[in-house]
């Protein structure tokens, strides 16, 4: 197996802690110890699990049909993958990648986000203008909200009073309490918005709209509950702007950077969240979607639908460094935590 | 085809949804948001038509209407949240009713009305409908209504025959297929797509090598026995023109162009009315979400949707969305808004769709279509305009003599 020599340099650190997890690839590679990045591949029905030390795609497993939202449990043993066309969220073994069981998903299931414990799924379905509830551990429905057309971003707050959906047609944040599952605030934004993200201490929600191609950036302290505060634009010189097309995002921890995902423009922006502004235009792979940081935060990965890869981005230096081929149309990326 | 029941019921349902919706989710709006209702007519204009030379081809009875229903469920869920009621009201009549049916919705509080039909019925309604309420053409696709005929309160979401013909022109010229035999109908409508077909070849720089002028000589449009006789009438029409590339067809009025695919004397493929046809929007297209959107109006509908229903929707969907962003409902602000900078609308085609502030157009993209599949978008890449590349189908601003949108306050 190839190993680029700055990878080797870096892999003790990402290793650290992971030991039960990669075990058998231990066994077969020697020392490095690496997190394993799975990749749903939307019209390829499979997932593929790349090695963070290595950079490798590992193996490829066949899962349900219309893979795209995926997703970890917080203790690294259940990987969750919307089964979109089969109205189901399959729930598989991280180690040994077989099929567990089916959780409730309601109908065409796009994506979801875990509570930051792990005992609940937020699921969004776009064809019933639903977010439904799940309990992960009961496996059981807990509650469907009805939000906007299309239901489609979900994130929840840092400190689980809000899950936010956003809804492609009707253009609005829904902000809905967790206490309740009642809708407490809407928010407009542009044209189809397609993700939403927290910052880690939950005072800012930022929500990409797709068509729109623009950023909103939503103040969770706003006097009567979270409002509009700005929206950020792109450009780039060469790129016709109906192709700026911003989908998955990422935040540092330390809140410092903004990484946005931009579609068919092959980019992944980087913004000063302090200042809100664009500082890089990252290069990626084809029609670049959803976003993932390795757990150390040293490197991004993006999925990229149109060429069939994924990009590796060196998350200081803000360069592409590696791309590695994976299935048919990757649409979504997790990493298995430390 | 008949009307499935689950629309029979789509008045009563819009408004208890709209009750509910407003007494649960909107308690936790703001007192200030008023409840504002938003009342919206589609007037359809019928006349006795022929069989279609294709069995998927025949007009359902709910044509358009159901994309107005989609709309306005769509209009609706979103009103919910800001406290807006959308009201959907339907008409079929015959042409020489045109008048009464504006009319009848106006008199019931409607001040946007959608139309389909042709383009004078359009040119009725707009002016029947008269300045304080804003129509929108669903159907008519002739360039007069964009150009000398134009009118301060109606909008264009229905494309018009220069985009139509300019979006196969592009892909055409991509696959340097310059060298076209135009053949067209013997009807008026024929003969307009003919002229869009000619100007498209102009401005693209392809060849019109030969022109054809297929008769319509009337008469039935079943095949049961046809397939032989078309078998031999087509090559011995094709033959012996100047090398071409491909053929185009202007058949707007559905004689003949669907028979030339494989039937040509020279092995060509055919565009235009026959082979690879342009379209607003078809039940063949899933990029860009519209599968789901697809999924949403077969559901309702119980039917593949057709491109009237598209467009019906998408004016339903152009009012909902100037309502909500200027959280009025008022023809006046809606019109101004509409042409603004700010106005922008999603509409399952990979990029928004936008005014043009000279005529009142719709920009928007235009599908390439086999039937079976869709075969391309165009614009297609590489045709570059300073403004849009969506401005390079169709009336340009210094092409169009429309100056009724030159005053923008007041309709």
């Amino acid at each position: 197996m190839k190993r680029p020599s700055r990878m080797a340099s870096v892999a003790p650190v990402v290793g650290a802690g992971l030991v039960g997890v990669v075990t058998s690839f231990l066994a077969l590679s020697g020392p490095a110890l690496a997190n394993k990045a799975f990749v749903s591949n939307e019209k390829g029905n499979t997932v593929s699990v790349i090695d963070t030390d290595s950079w490798e795609t590992e193996t490829e497993f066949a899962v349900g049909n219309r893979p795209r939202g995926i997703g970890i449990s917080p203790d690294g043993k259940h990987l969750y993958v919307c089964a979109s066309d089969d109205d189901t969220i399959q729930v598989i073994d991280t180690e040994s990648y077989d099929f567990l069981w089916s959780l409730p998903s309601g109908p065409d299931p796009e994506l979801f986000v875990l509570s930051p414990d792990g005992a609940m799924l937020y699921v969004s379905n776009e064809d019933d203008n639903l977010v439904t509830v799940v309990d992960t551990s009961k496996k059981t429905v807990v509650a469907e909200i009805p939000v906007g057309v299309e239901p489609e971003g979900m994130a929840v707050s840092p400190d689980m009073r809000f899950i936010v959906n956003t809804s492609e047609t009707t253009n609005m944040a829904h902000f809905i309490a967790s206490a309740d599952y009642k809708i407490k605030h809407n928010v407009l934004v542009d044209q189809r918005p397609r993700y939403a993200r927290f910052t880690g201490d939950g005072s800012t929600l930022f929500v990409s709209s797709e068509i729109g191609g623009t950023v909103s950036v939503i103040d969770m302290l706003g006097e009567t509950g979270p409002e509009l505060e700005s929206k950020i634009g792109f450009e780039v010189s060469g790129v016709q702007p109906e192709w700026l097309q911003p989908v998955g995002m990422r935040i540092t921890s330390d809140n410092k950077w903004l990484f946005v995902a931009l579609g068919p423009a092959n980019r992944v922006a980087v913004i000063d969240v302090e200042s809100r502004e664009v500082v890089r235009y990252i290069l990626v792979g084809q029609r670049v979607w959803q976003l993932e940081f390795t757990p150390d935060e040293k490197y991004l990965l993006t999925t990229n639908g149109n060429s069939n890869d994924v990009t590796v981005i060196d998350v200081a230096a803000q360069e592409p460094i590696k791309s590695i081929q994976v299935g048919q149309q990757p649409w979504g990326v997790v990493v298995t935590p430390d | 085809m008949r009307m499935h029941p689950q629309i029979r019921s789509m008045v009563c349902r819009v408004a208890c949804v709209a009750i509910l919706a407003i007494w649960g989710i909107c308690a936790a709006l703001p007192a200030s948001a008023v409840a504002a209702q938003v009342r919206i007519g589609v007037l359809r204009v019928d006349r006795p038509v022929l069989v279609p030379v294709s069995r998927f081809d025949a007009k359902p009875d709910d044509l358009g209407f159901a994309g107005g229903m989609l709309g306005n469920d769509d209009n609706q869920t979103t009103g919910s949240f800001l406290g807006h009621e959308y009201v959907l009201e339907t008409r079929a009549i015959p042409p020489d009713e045109t008048q009464e049916g504006v009319r009848s919705l106006t008199d019931n509080g409607a001040v946007f009305l959608v139309v389909l039909g042709t383009g004078d019925d359009v040119l009725t309604a707009a002016d029947a409908a008269g300045p304080d309420v804003l129509v929108f053409n669903a159907g008519a696709p002739d360039a007069n209504l964009r150009d000398t005929d134009c009118r301060a309160n109606l909008f264009h979401v229905a494309p018009s025959r220069a985009m139509l013909a300019d979006a196969i022109a592009q892909f055409l010229v991509w696959k340097k297929w310059d060298r076209w035999l135009l053949i067209e109908g013997s009807n008026p409508d024929d003969g307009k797509l003919a002229g869009a077909y000619r100007r498209a070849a102009a401005k693209f720089g392809a060849q019109i090598v030969d022109e054809r002028v297929f008769e319509d000589t009337g008469g039935s449009r079943r095949a049961d026995s046809g397939i032989v006789l078309v078998q031999r009438q087509v090559p011995v029409f094709t033959q012996k023109a100047p090398d071409h590339d491909v053929i185009v067809a202007a058949d707007e009025s559905d004689v003949f162009a669907l028979y030339l695919p494989y039937h040509s004397w020279e092995p060509r493929p055919v565009a235009g009315s026959g082979g690879l046809r342009p379209v607003n929007f078809d039940a063949t297209i899933e990029a860009w979400g519209a599968t789901q959107f697809q999924g949403r109006f077969e559901k309702l509908a119980g039917r593949y949707i057709h491109p009237e229903d598209y467009n019906v929707w998408l004016a339903s969907r152009v009012i909902g969305e100037a309502v909500t962003r200027t959280s009025s409902a008022d023809p006046r602000k809606v019109r101004d808004y509409l042409l603004s900078d700010e106005f922008e609308l999603a509409a399952f085609k990979g990029q928004k769709v936008t005014f043009r502030p000279w005529n009142g157009q719709l920009r928007q993209p235009i599908l390439l279509t086999d039937s079976k599949i869709t075969v391309s978008v165009s614009p297609q890449d590489g045709f570059l305009h300073q403004r849009s590349p969506l401005d390079t189908m169709g009336l340009d601003q210094p092409e169009s003599a429309c100056t009724a949108f030159q005053t923008r306050s007041n309709p």
